[in-house]
């Protein structure tokens, strides 16, 4: 029975095609009724993606209502329960510091304005050994990153969420060290995949899915893709991540995904791609090997985990 | 009260069960339907062999003798679930893949100690009913039902293990279960200091 009808809804059989231009409906109309600066980014026009080879995009109902966001709860639904409404994602500021020639504090359209919006179909892997094909829609972050000129001094780059216990009632509860930190190294977070993501599926990102801005390795476990940015510095040493401060044992810096590397508590050989009901083998860098791989060349990744 | 309070409980006892069934036929297990199945059977499994721990100390600070009849079928009822949650587990998400299970059960240490719960069960299972007792006796049987006790220990560590971060809910059957072992070990301590020191 659980492969016949592997819990589709109404709503994730909306014609694609309907669902967006409903969805660009509702902003254009937000837009426009707003004075002043733009509330609503204008997400027209963007170059569209194509899906990896063979993959399907997990429908939009799971994508957003099966979502680790500790800062709204640890249970899957709780984000999509808690977020919408909670989180103010306007106006939203960004600070740059650190090793680089341009700090500031930044608008959120001052930061994706200049460049031209991209989707990008990406499989995201968790950690806990499920995954989806996401349609992001965002920047590089690497051209958002140069536009700040990084000094030679910048090794890495620090990525902060935002903490308020006033919009998220999950930072009551001590589960994890707030804010949440991730960090990535220049050369990985300059590379082309990675994506600065303000929207999914031709629509800006709901509150559980991290809006308005939010980091997406493809390559790497789904933790890493840090939500809800606030703050991004460069730095010369490596950061310690909140979930390295949580379990160094168990979480590496690097995280990329691995299926010859084993999480000390299951295996990571295999996942669960949502809406299938048979594992299948998880792919090296998540199947994006070939385009990142050569930042890793040399290193043992099973000490760099 | 005395004829319909056995049954009672028995139609309690399949509640889950019953709700499980409902939302699978509702098409209502979530986005990750057989995560959703393993967790709940899990999550029950743990809850009856709570339960069925209770039942004699609950029995003694309310002095409500018939308390005793329900310990076999909750019990039983523990053991039921946790066989429902490892056939979820091997059945569903594993299908059936007897050599990642082999692996998980040396390699995990959190599948390793759920496991050896499942095997201390068995034999509890197994020699439940009256002709049992009576053969292997009431002493001997009671000593080997006294396995209950560091499966009730390993089924709370298997799950607080299998948390990533957030350990409140875990936390909880573990001070459940501090409070039913620790009543049980003064008890016993009162009854018999130089035993409990000698292990006697």
């Amino acid at each position: 029975m659980l492969i016949r009808r592997p819990g589709l809804k109404e709503s994730q059989v909306t014609d694609h095609r309907a669902y967006l231009n409903r969805r660009l409906f509702l902003a254009a109309g937000a837009a426009s009724l707003l004075p002043g600066p733009a509330l609503a980014l204008n997400l027209a026009g963007y170059q569209k993606g194509e899906a990896p080879a063979g993959e399907k995009p997990t429908p939009l109902e799971a994508v957003t209502t099966y979502n680790n966001f500790y800062e709204f709860g640890t249970d899957k639904d709780e984000p999509a329960r808690n977020a919408p409404g909670r989180l103010k994602v306007r106006p939203w500021e960004v600070v740059v510091e650190g090793e680089c020639a341009k700090p500031g504090r930044l608008a959120l359209d001052d930061i994706v304005k200049p460049h031209r919006l991209e989707e990008r179909i990406y499989r995201m892997r968790c950690v806990e050994g499920w995954s989806m094909v996401i349609p992001w829609l965002g920047v590089p972050l690497g051209a958002v990153l140069a536009r700040f000129e990084p000094t030679l001094k910048a090794k890495y780059v620090h990525f902060t969420t935002l903490a308020d216990p006033e919009q998220m009632p999950g930072i009551r509860s001590r589960v994890l060290d707030w804010p949440y930190v991730e960090g990535l190294r220049l050369d990985e977070a300059m590379h082309p995949l990675t994506l600065l993501a303000v929207g999914l599926y031709g629509a800006e990102l709901p509150a559980q899915n991290g809006a308005p801005l939010r980091l997406v390795v493809p390559w790497k476990y789904g933790f890493k893709s840090i939500k809800s940015i606030v703050a991004i510095r460069f730095t010369e040493t490596q950061p310690r991540s909140s979930w390295m401060k949580a379990n160094p044992r168990e979480y590496g810096f690097y995280s990329n995904v691995n299926p010859a590397v084993d999480h000390p508590r299951w295996s990571q050989a295999t996942e669960r791609r949502i809406g299938e009901f048979r594992r299948r083998d998880t792919l090296m860098f998540n199947g994006y090997g070939d385009q990142v791989a050569g930042l890793y060349a040399g290193m043992d990744l099973k000490a760099n985990f | 009260m005395k004829a319909p309070f056995k049954p009672l409980v028995f139609a309690l006892g399949l509640l889950p069960v019953a709700w499980l069934a409902g939302r699978f036929w509702l098409d209502d297990l979530g986005v990750n339907p057989i995560e959703t199945v393993n967790r709940f059977l899990g999550d029950w499994a743990l809850r009856f062999l709570l339960i069925a721990l209770a039942v004699t100390p609950v029995r003694q600070w309310t002095h409500w003798a018939p308390l005793a009849r329900l310990r076999r079928m909750l019990g039983l009822y523990a053991f039921f679930y946790v066989c429902l949650h490892m056939a979820s587990y091997i059945g569903l998400d594993l299908f059936f893949d007897w050599q990642t299970l082999w692996k998980d059960v040396l390699k995990r240490r959190y599948i390793t100690l759920g496991m050896i719960c499942f095997v201390l069960l068995v034999p509890l299972a197994a020699t439940s009913t009256d002709a049992m007792v009576r053969w292997m006796g009431g002493k001997r049987w009671r000593m080997l039902h006294k396995l209950v006790y560091p499966a009730g220990c390993l089924g709370v560590v298997h799950f607080w293990m299998m948390v990533k971060a957030d350990i409140r809910e875990p936390l909880i059957y573990a001070l459940v279960l501090a409070v039913l072992l620790g009543w049980r070990a003064v008890k016993a301590f009162r009854q018999n200091p130089a035993g409990v020191i000698l292990g006697r």
